[in-house]
């Protein structure tokens, strides 16, 4: 079964060769942990020519330039953050994939959440009024077996 | 009253569709971000010129009255269509129009200016696109409004028209000169 580790190895570099995206090996840093870090925030850029894309994934020549600068930012020794505040102060807040926690964007962060709970406490409202519905009188349970009967009969 | 629970999700549905028709209706660019670097000042760069030309740009070219900085390219279809139109601005309303010539082929760029006029006080090459991202430039063109003090006061991505100029740029620029 010669053919087993060759396989492997060939899934193993197609598994990698599909989380690089569009990011080419030489542009790729030598240290692996740089390098890294650099897909982690690759992933969290927006391209902004096509988007709806990481810089990571895009092909777009822009996305090849802020790829550099952050590979740059990063050997130059930027921690992770400040890597992106560089980016951010350029490109604004748009260019983070994830929006950030803040008065403006409050209620793209819990809107859904709060419209589900009022949802739930609605159905839950309307339940509760129909529960309280008035039981039958004793008229009425008479007449509703004499139906029953009759429907049971013929 | 007790048809409105009924009522309120196609009132709701209305008032969307309207909204969203003016969003469609008004002509703007749904993909155009707004700058970051707004009120800010002019982040410091220095271009070299075109070969055989003596002028650059540099950061430091601006301020004392409103100018223009317009990042253009050869390559690019949209910069041609707005190129009367930002040569109308430098020539009639006699506003300093600053140019980034962006990753362009110099004799490109040099041949371009010569078949479609060079309505540009100052150009600077940035051949690989460092002074663009400095200033949060996505595409070309775009084309930026700096004031006295040499601040971005306004930027639009994509190119210039007659009616963007009557509508936003000439009120601007009139203002910035007072």
């Amino acid at each position: 079964m010669i053919w087993r580790p060759a396989l492997a190895a060939l899934l193993l570099a197609l598994a990698l060769a599909a989380a690089a995206g569009a990011v080419e090996p030489e542009e790729q840093l030598a240290d692996p942990a740089l390098e890294a870090r650099a897909r982690e925030i690759g992933q969290e850029l927006r391209c902004l020519v096509c988007q709806n894309q990481s810089i990571d994934d895009s092909d777009a020549d822009l996305a090849r330039d802020l790829r550099r600068i952050v590979r740059e930012r990063l050997t130059a020794g930027d921690t992770d953050d400040q890597v992106m505040a560089f980016v951010t102060a350029r490109y604004g807040d748009y260019v983070l994939l994830r929006p950030p926690l803040r008065a403006g964007t409050l209620a793209l962060w819990f809107g859904p959440v709060v419209l589900l709970v009022a949802g739930i406490a609605a159905i839950m409202l309307r339940r509760r009024r129909r529960v309280a519905a008035e039981p039958f009188s004793a008229e009425e349970d008479r007449r509703l077996a004499q139906l029953l009967d009759h429907e049971k009969a013929p | 009253m007790r048809r409105l629970p009924f009522l309120l999700p196609l009132l709701l549905l209305a008032a969307m569709a309207v909204w969203i028709c003016g969003l469609l209706l008004s002509g703007r660019d749904p993909h155009a971000l707004p700058s970051a670097l707004i009120d800010k000042p002019l982040p410091a760069f220095a271009l070299a010129a075109l070969p055989g030309r003596s002028d650059g740009v540099a950061s430091t070219d601006f301020g004392g009255k409103p100018m223009l900085l317009n990042v253009f390219a050869s390559w690019c279809v949209p910069c041609l269509t707005e190129h009367p139109v930002i040569t109308k601005l430098g020539q009639e309303d006699g506003i300093p129009v600053l140019a980034i010539n962006y990753k362009d082929n110099p004799a490109d760029a040099l041949a371009w200016l010569r078949r479609n006029g060079d309505p540009y006080l100052r150009i600077g090459a940035d051949a690989d696109g460092r002074t663009a991202i400095n200033l949060g430039v996505y595409g070309v063109p775009e084309t930026f409004v700096i004031d006295k003090a040499g601040r971005i006061r306004y930027r639009h991505p994509g190119p210039l028209t007659p009616d963007l100029v009557d509508t936003e740029i000439r009120p601007l620029l009139a203002e910035l000169a007072k």
